[in-house]
């Protein structure tokens, strides 16, 4: 029992692994979600309305991350630098040198440049064209991209918390605080979810916390079932019967035998909470009811891509990112479906495993 | 002696990808003959019936010749193979609790495979399942049509699935353990069945059972396979009266031996229960009294010394179990428990769960009981880590070695996990995992009705061992007489919760009082 024992995986794990692995497409799009999630959390260095770094009379600046005064580099107002401005820029590149992001516009960037009616069209200015407000379509998705995922991770991780939380305790109590648990949540995922969050969004001025908040009351309902039917499952397996005959705490049975049964479960339901938590988030955005005006969100663009039909690569362009978001995360859960599921890690090892003949075999002792 | 045999199996191998699970098999089924195949899990046995009817999962090769009837099995049609399974040769499995489809009843299930087989259908298909029903010996026969899988008990399970396996009155068949998962006296009732049947109807009997003793009776020729090879063969009298195989002759020996060692005479008392019992509430229907509540156990008074073995003896459902984990409290119950100079009844929480070490449980299935995430050193450790805190680790994996040696197992597997050991092995590691905790009661809830006998034997004798090593007591539940035999100094009889008689283990099995208990003991082949 020397440490790198204990850290090394459970054959279990290395198969699931391996299963996981095999399956060629989940695995794929695991690699290029991350990898795109990964490329927007590097956001502000790929598209922004700032340089990244900037020398000026000698001096380096970090404008990305520090705002200064215009008044530094030679201009009149107090207030923050506009690097965009004609003015602004020909002073600093006259006392030195700025190096921009590949595409000078962040999400909100109003550009006043353009030359003919907004929404203009994709081309070597605008990798995928501007919105009716003139905004960067591209540093749009870019940013809308990276609030979905994060938010989505949030909502996920909080339902997660609760979700199994409140299910282990109604699974492995059982008795009256399931009976009243189970009642208390069937009247709970009654209420028609949309039409709440729609008359709590209108209640209060929505951020994105308060999203997160009232999204959080309902998305775990989804999870209570599994968890609580694995606790209820699980409190009669023998080895947690003889965990309790050895006088060990619930609170240590619950985690060491039984929440490991649940997580299995768990995990498998992560990727659909996660593309419900970002088709939510899209939907009310969409309505309007949403994130407030001029975040950045895919629902938006939807919103504005339905607005201007004559203007096609906004509704496109929101219709790729987000089919191309939800097809992969489907597709990593269809993997972990399968690495988490045992009929199937027999069939697809039964080549590699030679002790099957024995495996059948042991069945036949077992009463 | 016809001049081709009904069933014959020649050179007959199964793979599975590189491994050979089968190698080799010579076997001839006559009509109206039955032959057992006999060996441990693992030998290949129940592969051997399944790759001879192609029933084997994908990935697996089967060579050789397989004939039934005059007919090369290696050559039929899908088609024909759906005539043939369920219609010349039939199958009982070994799982009656699950080969019952339990949303339909009994009635339709005979009727559904007597209209897919014979085309009988309405009354003439009703008629026909009373009779079926009738001929396997069930009571009662119109309740138990409209009756529900679950509704029925094991034995009376496999006797419907007999039925449905000689609904089309098959030339051969293939029975694989079709008595393992029944209570004793259940089984030599079902292997008489099967024996009368076969007169009867004229089957050839292809039977498949772990249990070399059991077949005795049963068998006219026999097959002993070891490790997917044939390692003997030959008409049953002779294979048992003159065994040429050493391996023959150790699964003949394997039945449990030797006795109890004799108890020291002042022994002190360690556990005794008075006025005991164990009731489960019934649901209260609404708007209706409550029903009276389920006794599990009738009050009864045991007692058990330091050093001696209680054997609990009953069938399933005569609430032995109930009665184990009531006492150590993990279920409720009435009465009073002393354990030692205490009221263990009266014991809540934290004093309880400190109490536990003393009271340790040893499960049936060894398959269940080790969680299959932790390492056998986690598993072993995991009582002790909490119980004892201040030990360091070095001091954990010292004792957690002992441990593994007082159950004669290598002090290196402990890195190991749960699913590299047979189940024997496991067993090994639930002893250990209660040992450890230096307990002073040892709970064996049925510990070996799921293993071979061969190592069945072997963990009798490590239990005996341990129990003078450490001075301990046991209360030993079992169906398996011959096994509380070689365990306990006393007896306790169980039926439906009530005792029917408790005394000195030798008395009672020479004289038992009870009807009861005399069904056991003829059951059980008491040598």
């Amino acid at each position: 029992m020397t440490p790198n024992r204990r850290q090394r995986l459970s054959p279990i794990t290395r198969r699931r692994l391996q299963v996981f692995r095999r399956h060629g497409r989940a695995y794929w799009s695991l690699w290029l979600f991350g990898l795109l999630f990964a490329f927007s959390l590097a956001a502000e260095l790929i598209s922004n309305d700032k340089p990244i770094v900037m020398q000026y009379q000698g001096e380096w600046y970090v404008p990305m991350l520090v705002d200064y005064p215009e008044t530094e580099f030679g201009g009149f107002l107090p207030t923050t630098a506009d690097y965009r401005d004609p003015f602004v820029r020909e002073q600093i590149e006259r006392h030195g040198w700025m190096l921009w992001p590949p595409v000078p516009f962040s999400y909100q960037t109003l550009d006043r440049d353009i030359q003919g009616p907004v929404p203009s069209p994709p081309g070597s200015r605008h990798w995928l064209g501007t919105d009716d407000q003139g905004r960067d379509v591209f540093a749009r998705v870019l940013y809308g991209f990276r609030l979905s995922v994060t938010f989505a991770l949030a909502l996920t991780a909080g339902s997660i918390l609760l979700g199994v939380f409140i299910g282990g305790a109604q699974g492995y109590y059982g008795g009256k605080i399931d009976l009243f648990g189970q009642r208390l949540i069937e009247i709970w995922s009654g209420l028609p979810v949309l039409f709440l969050l729609i008359i709590l969004a209108s209640l209060v001025e929505p951020n994105i916390w308060w999203l997160l908040g009232i999204m959080l009351l309902f998305s775990w309902l989804g999870l209570v079932d599994i968890v609580r039917a694995e606790f209820l499952r699980a409190r009669n397996l023998e080895y947690v019967k003889a965990a309790r005959a050895m006088g060990l705490p619930s609170r240590l049975i619950m985690r060491r035998h039984v929440l490991p049964n649940a997580m299995v479960a768990t995990l498998t339901f992560i990727p659909f909470l996660f593309t419900g938590a970002i088709t939510t988030l899209t939907a009310l955005d969409f309505l309007g009811f949403g994130l407030p005006p001029g975040s950045p969100s895919l629902g938006e663009l939807v919103a504005q891509g339905k607005n201007n039909l004559q203007a096609p690569w906004l509704g496109i362009t929101a219709f790729l990112s987000l089919s191309v978001m939800l097809s992969l995360l489907v597709f990593i859960g269809e993997g972990l479906r399968d690495a988490f599921d045992p009929r199937h890690i027999m069939t697809s090892t039964t080549a590699a495993r030679p002790p099957l003949a024995a495996t059948t075999q042991a069945q036949d002792s077992q009463p | 002696m016809s001049q081709t045999p009904l069933f014959e199996l020649r050179r007959f191998s199964v793979h599975f990808g590189e491994t050979q699970a089968v190698s080799e098999l010579d076997l001839q089924v006559e009509q109206g003959e039955t032959v057992a195949i006999v060996g441990e899990s693992g030998s290949g046995k129940s592969v051997s019936a399944l790759g001879a009817l192609g029933l084997l999962p994908p990935g697996s090769r089967v060579t050789g010749t397989r004939t039934f009837a005059g007919r090369d099995l290696g050559r039929l049609s899908r088609r024909e193979w759906n005539e043939l399974r369920g219609g010349g040769i039939g199958f009982i499995f070994q799982e009656p609790m699950t080969s019952l489809n339990p949303l339909h009843t009994i009635g339709k299930q005979l009727r559904e495979t007597l209209r897919l087989h014979q085309g009988l259908r309405g009354n003439a298909a009703t008629r026909r399942a009373r009779e079926l029903l009738a001929q396997v010996e069930l009571p009662r026969v119109d309740e138990l049509m409209a009756a529900w899988p679950h509704q029925l008990s094991g034995g009376q399970r496999q006797r419907v699935m007999i039925a449905m396996a000689i609904a089309n009155e098959p030339q051969l068949l293939i029975a694989d353990e079709p008595t393992t998962a029944l209570d004793v006296t259940v089984q030599r009732q079902v292997l008489a069945l099967l024996d009368e049947l076969r007169q009867r109807l004229g089957m050839g009997l292809l039977l498949i059972s772990h249990d070399l003793n059991l077949v005795r009776r049963h068998a006219d020729r026999v097959v002993v396979m070891q490790q997917g090879k044939q390692v003997e063969t030959g008409p049953a009298r002779t294979l048992f009266e003159t065994p040429q195989a050493a391996y023959t002759r150790q699964l003949i020996d394997a039945v449990p031996s030797g006795r109890p060692r004799p108890l020291p005479p002042q022994s002190e008392l360690l556990l005794s229960a008075r006025d005991f019992s164990v009731t489960f509430k019934r649901p209260k229907p609404l708007l209706r009294p409550s029903p009276p509540a389920f006794v599990a156990v009738e009050p009864l008074s045991l007692e058990l010394r330091r050093g001696e073995t209680l054997g609990v003896v009953g069938e399933s459902g005569s609430g032995k179990s109930t009665l184990a984990s009531a006492l150590i409290r993990l279920l409720p119950s009435h009465g009073e428990i002393h354990f030692a100079d205490q009221r263990l009844d009266q014991l809540g929480g934290e004093a309880l769960r400190r109490q536990r070490r003393a009271l340790q449980i040893v499960f049936q299935d060894p398959y269940g009981s080790l969680s299959p995430r932790l390492s056998v050193a986690d598993i072993i450790s995991e009582g002790l880590r909490f119980h004892h805190p201040e030990l360091t680790p070095p001091e954990v994996t010292e004792r957690v070695a002992e441990a593994l040696h007082d159950v004669d197992l290598p002090a290196d597997c402990g890195h190991r996990y749960p699913h590299e050991f047979s189940g024997g092995q496991r067993q090994r590691i639930a002893i250990a995992r209660a040992l450890i905790l230096k307990p002073r009661l040892l709970i064996l809830d049925e510990p070996t009705s799921a293993l071979d006998r061969t190592v069945q034997k072997q963990l009798i004798e490590l239990l005996r061992d341990v129990q003078a090593k450490h001075d301990l007591s046991y209360l030993f539940i079992s169906h398996d007489l011959a096994v509380v035999r070689a365990m306990a100094h006393r007896i306790l009889v169980l039926k439906d919760g009530k005792v029917m008689e408790q005394g000195d283990c030798e008395t009672l099995l020479h004289s038992p009082r009870t009807a009861y208990t005399q069904a056991l003991i003829a059951a059980s082949s008491l040598t």
